[in-house]
């Protein structure tokens, strides 16, 4: 097994896929206790949208992926905050389906023949560049220690942000930031499982750390285990059957939650 | 002077619809002060209001002799009982810490003068042993307990509950009623709740809230108050208190 290792694409794909497991244990959590799983399917579908525009434009799809993404998180956490009478999950429908639908035009105005678009959409781990394996490893960082900085904050708006409100937490700044945080996750996290299967990592680890621990850093720990666990397991199962390295990833997480759920019963 | 709350001619709406309508009150120094009123009635907004989280329409509030929102740390709140998730992945100590936030501000860690400040709420509310157990591992009554060692752990000078009660059972109430005796000698309470023979026992002033506030600076509830807050008569049974003063039914 360990001549597969010797190409540099199988290192870079190990590398971006451990560092990401350690983004997905992190705000995973987060994105578990504050229910904010389909917000970030909205975010990540409507980050398609980022990724046609950089198609049309020739410039690098993930850096407008980037925007969108973040635009989106701002859009869905402000607008059904608003008494515009959008309750939280129209406004990530109306997101979703409007960003891909900017995305197929984009690419559709495009020249010529878009031929990694599928990576986009169902991740591409083995097409991990080093540049890549930088801009993950960047963003981690950056959400690692933001996380590091107010966990005490995003601790209490995680359990009860009434409460945290009356002793004068920003609650909507922070809810702000954390989908903005889960908004660069998600682009993070595109390049190794796609947009459509972008959830799964950032919610299946967690919630089987979440059956088998009671603190909230014993989860982050356990999941970022978990993490590089699926994604080596994913990566030789993928190599050795010759089937799509994303997709195996997150079956293999599946399998160990369903593993676990009937377990935990 | 002595006065820790002062809410003067205040009106409070919501859109078209008028909440609280020229409230008027006056909490004194170490009053342990009931207030009582129907659901929707404004209890709640009324304990907002004290607190900052919600502007008035009119009319002016003063707390700790400063406004609502500089007075805010120097509070402990007890918000209505919310679902909560019940697994969510935290301690006793660490819901309690949560009430240091005020002190402690942005980006800091709690310290361990934080950490004993909770240990010793905690302990004031007879729960200091189970501080590194799981949140959802306690009963209602327990939990409530905690929350209220949280409203405490920042040190306040006023107390506001709401529906503290909640939760509860009734075997319980009486204990956890007379703990809140015990904290009133330091500290000045609000407490909201709809239970008016429990708050009409353990209290020593009551007003009653329906959009207008019925206060009559001593617990001898007035039958006419009572049925003019809540629109509909009142059966007041007495608790055998020899000082409460009740309008005898017909």
């Amino acid at each position: 097994m360990i001549e597969i290792f010797q190409y540099e694409f199988m290192r870079n794909a190990l590398m971006a896929g451990a560092i990401a497991a350690v983004l997905c244990g992190v705000i995973g959590v987060y994105v578990i206790l504050n229910r904010i799983v389909f917000i970030s399917g909205g975010i990540a579908h409507t980050a398609f949208g980022g990724i046609g525009l950089g198609y049309f434009l020739g410039r690098d799809p993930l850096l407008f992926a980037v925007l969108f993404s973040v635009a989106a998180a701002l859009g869905i956490g402000m607008i059904s905050s608003t008494r515009a009478r959008v309750s939280e999950d129209t406004a990530i429908g109306v997101f979703w389906a409007s960003g891909m639908s900017l995305g197929i035009i984009f690419v559709s105005l495009s020249r010529g023949y878009a031929p990694d678009l599928f990576d986009y959409l169902f991740g591409n781990i083995l097409a991990v560049s080093q540049t890549d394996v930088e801009l993950i490893l960047g963003l981690t960082l950056v959400i690692v220690l933001v996380v590091a900085l107010l966990y005490k904050e995003l601790m209490i708006l995680s359990f009860d942000p009434t409460y945290g409100e009356a002793m004068g937490l920003p609650v909507r700044s922070l809810r702000l930031l954390l989908l903005c945080m889960v908004a660069l996750s998600v682009v993070v996290l595109i390049k190794i499982v796609g947009i459509i299967l972008v959830i799964a990592l950032l919610t299946i680890p967690g919630a089987i750390g979440r059956q088998h621990a009671d603190g909230l850093k014993e989860i982050m720990i356990i999941s970022i285990l978990l993490g590089i666990v699926f994604v080596f397991a994913g990566l030789v199962i993928s190599y050795y059957l010759n089937i799509p390295s994303g997709a195996t990833i997150i079956l293999t997480a599946a399998a160990v939650f369903f593993a676990s759920t009937a377990v935990t019963r | 002077m002595n006065s820790v709350v002062t809410v003067k001619n205040l009106w409070v709406g919501l859109g078209e619809q008028v909440i609280l309508e020229d409230v008027n009150l006056k909490v004194q120094k170490r009053d342990f002060l009931g207030i009582i009123g129907p659901n929707g009635g404004g209890k709640t907004t009324l304990l907002k209001v004290i607190l900052g989280l919600i502007k008035p329409d009119q009319g002016s509030v003063r707390v700790l002799g400063t406004t609502p929102e500089n007075a805010r740390k120097r509070i402990g709140y007890l918000p209505q009982r919310s679902l909560f998730d019940q697994s969510f992945p935290t301690t006793a100590l660490q819901v309690v810490l949560m009430g240091r936030y005020g002190r402690i501000g942005l980006f800091r860690r709690y310290s361990s003068g934080d950490r004993q400040a909770a240990l010793d709420a905690l302990e004031k509310m007879g729960m200091a042993s189970y501080a590194q157990r799981a949140i959802g591992a306690f009963s209602g009554g327990e939990q409530q307990r905690i929350f209220v060692a949280r409203a405490l752990v920042s040190e306040p000078e006023l107390l506001l509950l709401d529906e503290p009660a909640a939760g509860i059972d009734a075997a319980q109430q009486k204990e956890f009623y007379e703990l809140l005796g015990e904290l009133n000698e330091k500290i000045t309470i609000v407490m909201v709740s709809h239970d008016i023979s429990a708050v009409s026992r353990y209290v020593d002033k009551i007003a009653c809230v329906n959009q207008k506030l019925y206060y009559h600076d001593s617990k001898e509830l007035v039958a006419e108050d009572i049925e003019e807050a809540y629109r509909c008569p009142v059966d007041m049974i007495a608790h055998g208190v020899p000082h409460r003063v009740l309008r005898e039914h017909d």
